[in-house]
This record gives C-alpha cells, structure tokens and sequence, in this order.
C-alpha cells in the first residue's frame, strides 16, 4: 500500500511549483463543487423531500430552519452555483473523454467559459426567482 | 504443489484482466448524461413552481410528471455522487480508514436513497391535502 513514503528520497514536483491556469481551477472545482453537492445537496434535499411527506409540521420546521438568517438563500445559491459550474464542466469532460479540446488556447478557452456560465446562469436563475416571477 | 510445476496458462489464470476495468468510468459517464437530464427537469420546474410551501410543494410531487422524474432523478444522481465519491476517497485516503469510509459512503448513499424515494413515493400515492 501507499503508506510509507521513504523520506530520504526527494518528492516529485507537485502543487506549489506550477503556475495557475483556469484549466487547473475547473478540474479542482469540478471535485469540490461534486463533492458538496453530494453531502449538503443530498441531506438538504432528502430532508426537504422527507418534511414534506412527513407533513405541515415538519416542513414548517424545514422552512423555519431555512428563513433562519437567510440559510436558504445562502445554500440555494451555493448549491445552483455547484450545480451550473459542475454541469458545465461535466459537458467540457465529455469532449476530452473522447480526446479532444486537448489543444492549450482551447482547454483554457473552455475552462474559462465554464467559470463564466457557471457564474451568470446563478445570478440569471435567482434574478429569474426573485423578479421574474 | 509450487509455482514452478505449474503451467505458464495455470499461473495467468484469473490475474488477468476481468474486462471490468472500465465500468466504474462507463457508468459515472452514462449517469452524466442522465443527471443532465434530470437536474435540468428539477431546476426548471423548481423556477416554475407557484410556490414553495406545503401545499404547493405535495400538489407538485402528488403527480406522477413529477413524482416520476424525482425517482429517477434519486436513482441516477446518487449513483454518480456515490461513483465519484468513492474516487475522492480512493485519492486521499490510504490506510484501513479507506475500508470504512467507502463503507460509509454506501450506507449513506443507500440509506439517503431509500427516505427519498420513500418520501416520493408517499406523497405521490397518499395524496394531497384537501
């Protein structure tokens, strides 16, 4: 197993030495807005569907719990944020599964426009839940 | 009996691929694509929604247009998130404490499964208030 690493020997290069790009920033993002989504999201949501089958009671605790200093609002925006920038990215993955968008000035390209929808298709969904309706 | 009596195919045996290299990667793909789907139907339905109390939320999921969706919705995302969190744990955790998180993670992934659909399920088949 991987757990004794001889500490006479040097490490690899790693983290610290490279230069940041937003290809690298997407691929962590990918892996922390997933991971979030599948532990907040997945308690947030089945507590949602759980109160409301439980019935009034219940789900006036899960509104009151959410109205509890704007919670709701701060995890529907973090979460519709995970969720635009992990569908986005997941759509960029199925054209590098098939091996392309590899070229330098297209990943980045990609990588950027992901950051940039996942931002605007947030700020669009809750203007659209706050005005529109 | 040792190694060295044994025949060249006698000791290959079984060490082989067992073509399931790919099916842990397959799958988290295919699930992408009905996640896709699915979370794009709930996002879209949870904007059009009149609203979001007791009354509005249970008339919604007593269909069976909504109801329906969310069940595969269930299915298919919590088996990709139960897919890639196995591959977050696999990447960071490397001694026995792997075993019982990976463990955990499917108790979780089972348990939170089966109150949802549950919760589906029972406002789907009991109705709505009157």
């Amino acid at each position: 197993m991987a757990t004794a690493r001889n500490v006479n020997r040097p490490l690899s290069p790693h983290l610290q030495i490279w230069k940041w790009g937003p290809h690298m920033l997407v691929s962590i993002l990918h892996r922390a807005t997933g991971s979030g989504m599948a532990t907040v999201g997945t308690v947030l949501l089945v507590w949602w569907l759980a109160a409301a089958a439980s019935g009034k009671e219940a789900y006036q605790t899960f509104t009151d719990v959410m109205g509890f200093y704007g919670l709701g609002y701060i995890l529907g925006t973090g979460l519709s944020l995970c969720f635009f920038i992990h569908m986005a990215n997941g759509i960029r993955h199925w054209f590098m599964d098939v091996g392309a968008n590899f070229e330098l000035k297209g990943n980045k390209t990609s990588s950027i426009a992901v950051l940039t929808f996942g931002i605007l298709a947030t700020i669009a969904y809750w203007a659209y839940l706050i005005w529109g309706k | 009996m040792t190694m060295a009596n044994r025949t060249a195919l006698g000791r290959v045996r079984g060490l082989g691929s067992a073509k399931e290299g790919a099916h842990h990667w397959i799958n988290q793909r295919i699930t992408s694509g009905s996640n896709l789907v699915l979370m794009l139907w709930l996002v879209i339905s949870l904007a059009r929604l009149p609203g979001y109390d007791f009354d509005s939320i249970t008339r919604w999921l007593h269909s069976p247009w909504a109801a329906i969706p969310m069940v595969l919705l269930i299915v298919s995302v919590f088996y990709h998130f139960r897919l890639g969190l196995q591959v977050v744990i696999e990447d960071y955790q490397h001694d026995e404490s792997r075993f019982v998180l990976l463990l955990l993670l499917n108790f979780f992934t089972v348990g939170a499964a089966a109150i949802a659909i549950f919760s589906v399920l029972k406002i789907a088949f009991t109705g709505t208030p009157a």
